[in-house]
This record gives C-alpha cells, sequence and structure tokens, in this order.
C-alpha cells in the first residue's frame, strides 16, 4: 500500500515497467509468462499475442489511474481484489499506478483529495479514469457526496481530462440496482453523462475478475480501446451469450428443460430456460471463464442466470419466469396476459359486430332491387339484359 | 314483378381483376409466414415438456423449431421487400400511395368507413375496387410492425450469425434495454399479428356477406364484381382506367326496357 501514498509514489512509478514491478516483487519470469499467456487467451489473442503481452508489460510505463466509486456496493473492486490469480490482484495493486481511489486510499480527507487533483493535473489527457458505481442526478445530486462534492461534479471534472473511461459493472454502465424502477434517485449511467470520451463498458455484477485484468492489459498492450459491441462492451468477452457458451446448451436444443428446482429434470442437469435462466439474452464470459478461479459458474450450481451483465436486468424479472413482466401494466402482467386479454376483447367485439350487422344492415344484405336473381324466371329477359352488361 | 326498372340498370355488376397474381401470391405466403412465426414463436417463448428422460444427443426438436422461426422470418422478409417493390410496379391498388390517406379524397373515405362499416351510423354504400382507405391504412400500420418485427427478430438472431443482413439491426439493441427487453416487445408484438388476423378475416366475411362483392373469393382468384355504374363522387378515383372486362365479350349494350 506504500505505492499509494502521495508525492513520492509519483514519480518512482514514472520510470518502472510492469515487468521490473513484478519481478521486484519476487514474481518468477515464468510466472509471468505465464500470466502473459493466459490473458491472451482470455482476451481471445492468437499465440502471437502472448509476446505482444508480454513486451508490452516489459517495456511500456504503468499507465495512471483514477479509481472512482459511486453508488455501488463495491463488489467489483471485491470481485477484482479476490481474483484467484495473484497478479491479476497486482494489477490493480501496483501494475497500474492506481493514483486515488477512495476504498484503497491510505489517505484520507483533504490529503486524498489533494492526490486527485495533482494526478489529474499532472497527467491530464493521460489518465484512465475507472468509474465504479452510478451517478444521482436528482435534487442536485445530494445523493453520493465525496468531500462535499457530488458525484455529478466530480466525475465531469475528473473525465474531462481523461484518455479512456473504464465503466465497471453494471451500475456505472446502466444503473443496476439504483436505476431499477422507479430510480428515486434518478441513478444514471457513466455514458450518459460524459460524451465525446471513449467509454469501455465492463459489465456485469460483478464483472469476472479475469475479464476486468484482460481489459485493463488490452488497454496497456495495444495503448488502445479494444473492439466494442453496439453496447460499448469489450468483444472479447461479451460477444457471445452466456446461453452459447452453456454446457447445458444441448439440452436446451434437445427440448429438455427443467419444469422445476425439485424434478428429475433439474437432477439431470436439462436446461434452465423454462426456470427463467437469462442466458439466451446475457453476454458474458460465465461459460467459459467461469468464476472463483474457473470452479463454477451459476447455472453450474443448478441456478438459472439472472442476467446481470445486461441493463435493467433488475426491472425485467421475476428472475424464475421465463417471459418477463410488462412495464406499464403492474407486476405479473405478461406480454401473453395483455395479448390475451385484448384478443378475447377483439372476438367479442367482432361478435357483437357481426350481430349489430344483421340489424343495422338488413335492408343492404342479400338480393338487392334489380338484381337478376331477384327478378325471378318469369322475368329472365331481363335479367339476361342484365347480365349482359346494361350501360346507362 | 320487377318494379325496380330503373335501378336495374344501375346494378348490373362487372369482373373487375384487382389482384395481380403476384399480389396473391404475396397475401398466401406472408400468411403462412406469419402462422409459422407465431407457432413456431410461442413454442420458443413457452416450449412443452415433450420428451423429458431422454439424452440429448438423441434428439433436436427445440433446435429444428427455432431453425424453422429463422428460416421462415428470411422468407417473410423477402416476401415483404418483394410487396414494397410491387406497390411501385404493380397495378393501381397495389400501389403505394394508397397507403397513407394523404389526399383530401383518401381522408374522406377513411371517415366515411368509420361510419358505414365499422360504427354502422350510415348505409351509405360504398364502393372501393381495392381495398377501402382505411384498410389501405390499417395495412400501412401492419407494415410497420412488419418492420419492428424483422428488425427486433434480426437484432436478436445477429449474435448467433455471420451472415451481414441480422447485422444491420444491432443497433435496436440499445433502445430496448438489450435482448431481454427487445425479446419482450417482439413477443407482444406477435400479438398484433394474432388480433389483426382476428379483425382482417371478420372483416373479409362482414364484406363479402353485406356487399356481395366476392372479396371472399377475390384473394383467390383476382376478381371482384363491382356495379357497373360509377357511385357519385368516390366511383372516380376508384375506378378511372381500371382494366373492364364484361363477360361474355361480345355481349352488345342493350336497353333493359
Amino acid at each position: 500500500m506504500d505505492t499509494l501514498i502521495p508525492s513520492t509514489s509519483v514519480d518512482s512509478r514514472d520510470s518502472t515497467t510492469v515487468y521490473e514491478q513484478l519481478t521486484s516483487r519476487g514474481v518468477s519470469r515464468r510466472d509471468f509468462l505465464k500470466f502473459c499467456g493466459w490473458m491472451s487467451a482470455c482476451m481471445g489473442l492468437g499465440s502471437e499475442g502472448v509476446a505482444q503481452v508480454a513486451q508490452a508489460l516489459e517495456t511500456k510505463k504503468r499507465i495512471p489511474v483514477v479509481w472512482l466509486h459511486f453508488q455501488e456496493c463495491t463488489c467489483c473492486s471485491e470481485s477484482f481484489l479476490r481474483s484467484s490469480h495473484p497478479i491479476v490482484a497486482d494489477i490493480l495493486l501496483d501494475k497500474i499506478s492506481l493514483d486515488y481511489t477512495e476504498t484503497l486510499l491510505a489517505a484520507s480527507g483533504h490529503q486524498a483529495e489533494s492526490v486527485l487533483h495533482q494526478t489529474i493535473t499532472k497527467y491530464k489527457g493521460e489518465y484512465l479514469l475507472c468509474v465504479e458505481g452510478s451517478v444521482p442526478t436528482a435534487a442536485e445530486g445530494v445523493y453520493c457526496c465525496i468531500g462535499g462534492r457530488s458525484a455529478t461534479d466530480i466525475i465531469q471534472e475528473v473525465a474531462a481530462g481523461a484518455k479512456a473511461i473504464i465503466a465497471w459493472g453494471n451500475c456505472a454502465c446502466s444503473g443496476c440496482v439504483q436505476a431499477a424502477k422507479p430510480n428515486p434517485t434518478s441513478a444514471t449511467p457513466i455514458s450518459k453523462i460524459i460524451t465525446g470520451k471513449p467509454i469501455v463498458h465492463v459489465q456485469g455484477c460483478p464483472p469476472i475478475a479475469e475479464v476486468m485484468a484482460g481489459v485493463l492489459v488490452h488497454l496497456l498492450t495495444f495503448d488502445r480501446i479494444p473492439q466494442l459491441d453496439a453496447l460499448g462492451r469489450p468483444k472479447a468477452f461479451y460477444s457471445r451469450r452466456v446461453h452459447d457458451t452453456c454446457y447445458r446448451r444441448p439440452n436446451y436444443d434437445a427440448g429438455l428443460f427443467v419444469e422445476s428446482f425439485d424434478d428429475e429434470n433439474a437432477r439431470k442437469g436439462y436446461c434452465l430456460y423454462k426456470m427463467g435462466c437469462r442466458g439466451p439474452t446475457t453476454y458474458n464470459s460465465c461459460g467459459t471463464i467461469r468464476w472463483n478461479g474457473g470452479v463454477s459458474f451459476p447455472i453450474q450450481s443448478g441456478h438459472g442466470c439472472i442476467g446481470c451483465s445486461e441493463s435493467s436486468f433488475w426491472d425485467n424479472g421475476p428472475f424464475y419466469e421465463r417471459l418477463g413482466s410488462f412495464p406499464g401494466f403492474g407486476i405479473e402482467t405478461t406480454a401473453d396476459k395483455i395479448g390475451l386479454v385484448v384478443g378475447a376483447a377483439t372476438v367479442v367485439g367482432a361478435a357483437g359486430h357481426a350481430v349489430l350487422t344483421n340489424v343495422r344492415k338488413h335492408h343492404e344484405i342479400g338480393e338487392q332491387p334489380g338484381e337478376s336473381a331477384a327478378n325471378g324466371p318469369s322475368t329472365s329477359a331481363g335479367g339476361s339484359s342484365n347480365q349482359g352488361g346494361t350501360e346507362s | 314483378m320487377n318494379t325496380h326498372a330503373p335501378s336495374a340498370a344501375s346494378s348490373a355488376y362487372q369482373r373487375i381483376y384487382v389482384w395481380e397474381l403476384p399480389v396473391r401470391f404475396y397475401h398466401w405466403l406472408n400468411a403462412l409466414c406469419i402462422l409459422v412465426l407465431t407457432a413456431t414463436g410461442f413454442l420458443i417463448a413457452n416450449p412443452p415438456a415433450i420428451n423429458t428422460a431422454s439424452e440429448a444427443s438423441f434428439s433436436y426438436w427445440f433446435g429444428l423449431n427455432r431453425f424453422i422461426h429463422f428460416a421462415a422470418a428470411y422468407v417473410f422478409v423477402f416476401n415483404f421487400a418483394f410487396r414494397i417493390y410491387w406497390g411501385f410496379v404493380g397495378n393501381k391498388y397495389a400501389n403505394w400511395k394508397n397507403f397513407l390517406p394523404l389526399r383530401w379524397a383518401q381522408a374522406k373515405e377513411v371517415a366515411s368507413v368509420l361510419r358505414v362499416d365499422i360504427l354502422q351510423s350510415s348505409n351509405k354504400p360504398l364502393v372501393a375496387a381495392g381495398h377501402n382507405a382505411l384498410a389501405y391504412l390499417t395495412y400501412f400500420v401492419m407494415f410497420l410492425v412488419f418492420v419492428f418485427q424483422v428488425a427486433s427478430g434480426f437484432a436478436m438472431y445477429a449474435n448467433m450469425s455471420n451472415a451481414w443482413f441480422p447485422q444491420l439491426f444491432t443497433w435496436m439493441l440499445p433502445i430496448f434495454g438489450g435482448d431481454a427487453g427487445l425479446r419482450q416487445w417482439h413477443h407482444l408484438a406477435t400479438w398484433f399479428f394474432i388480433i389483426f388476423t382476428i379483425i382482417h378475416v371478420y372483416l373479409v366475411f362482414y364484406h363479402d356477406y353485406v356487399e356481395g362483392h366476392g372479396v371472399l373469393s377475390s384473394m383467390a382468384g383476382g376478381w371482384k364484381f363491382l356495379p357497373k355504374k360509377q357511385p357519385a363522387g368516390e366511383g372516380k378515383s376508384l375506378f378511372s382506367g381500371a382494366p373492364v372486362t364484361t363477360k361474355p365479350a361480345g355481349a352488345s349494350p342493350r336497353s333493359p326496357s
């Protein structure tokens, strides 16, 4: 933690590379290369990527980083710190120049705030801004204040000089639980407050530690933003649905579903689709990287995915129903219930209209005056003249 | 017996070729696609437990069901694209200009269809060779729902495909809050088709029953039977230039009296 103390640390960090820092802490070259290989595999790089990652970590100066915490539970930081791989936590604590973060900062009060100010002035346009948590905009931002300033003020000031922004977790990406209806504090994701800066959305509640590390290593290695999808998430980790990488997927295609959590199908490990599993609509790496060092992930332990890396996943509930409730129609009103009611009303309306038609259009229905059939067989001459196409 | 001699002349009928073969083909292929998409769509939303206690490797019915849904979606899209094309090259009843009541005569017709057929506060006979203006407008709304269903469906499908076409719609996802939110709306829009079909089939029967112009069979053969005399006001826009074919062709005009 000594590196987090101001002034001395800032200067020493300028001249060291990640590799120098690691070896000075007793990490062997072998372990370092293993980490590089593992990281490039996570990022989806080819075998030549290992060398690129290793070279970058050996030669490039560490990036100054400001890590802000707003409306959040710190589970993103926790996820990162509790990664099974020691070097992952080291990246956060040592390898990047974590100049300011409320949670891990040894300094406090004015001293801490001066570090922030120092960093954003000294490294203007160079530092990386990591944000954990959403920003409340209701009541002029009073719901989240640090050092007497609102989160809205802080983010605006710090983001102005940032090279790029990483939005950690669902809070920063889409507001998570505090933005769930009715969102009393107007919790707002970072991308709706800051414009004109590249923002990487590292989704999840929390994101997988290896994914967070992968994004940082990518920025360090290539010095540019990783390829992002339509929602700003790195494609390396969020291009596939949990469903597509799920080991239970063959059961889905075969139509083998768990019908209740205590049935025989659940014991056999069938697909949890009908138990409300959000795997088919959730983009994340849980099925491949998994959690806690690749030990397991929710579906492997018999519970459906709740879609924590998707925006407004709290409002897409209930978690154990396949079809979510529909907004604006009250709890438990699904699209099917709405459709059935409107459909039934339509049938009743059409039936009523049919009855009305027979009453109101009594004279229009059937034979009309002058039509050939009405003339009968005795006036067949008149009938044939009609068929012949009389013109007036 | 024939006490309506003067009006007999006015209710002579002629056959009018309204729905060209491509339009009829589009209609029935579209109906088939919607039927298949709705059925497979509901199965995707809530699959029945039809095979349990078996090994996944021996069965693929749900995967097949999804494949049919996606394949039918492609047919639906190209069929719809064809119909739009036909709105520019087809006959005047298929023309795209009919679908929006931008002209005053069309707007007036919408109002009178509401009065005569829906509210039934008037019995003034309405004769429309193609659709009436309100029906055209309804189909325009339906086309918008088509576009939404296609866009939302392919947006959700995009990540399962390497084809370029589905990738055109990925912009839908952020607007509707990702796959889960979009899936909800896609599901709800399915009900539009069901309700539309109820009303559509009812009104076809209604018009066939009340007016006797052969609306029901017109989507099979393309012909409608319409009174020969042009109704005042509306007749002009609807009949001018219509390919008139009378039967028998050789019959010469005769006076009824």
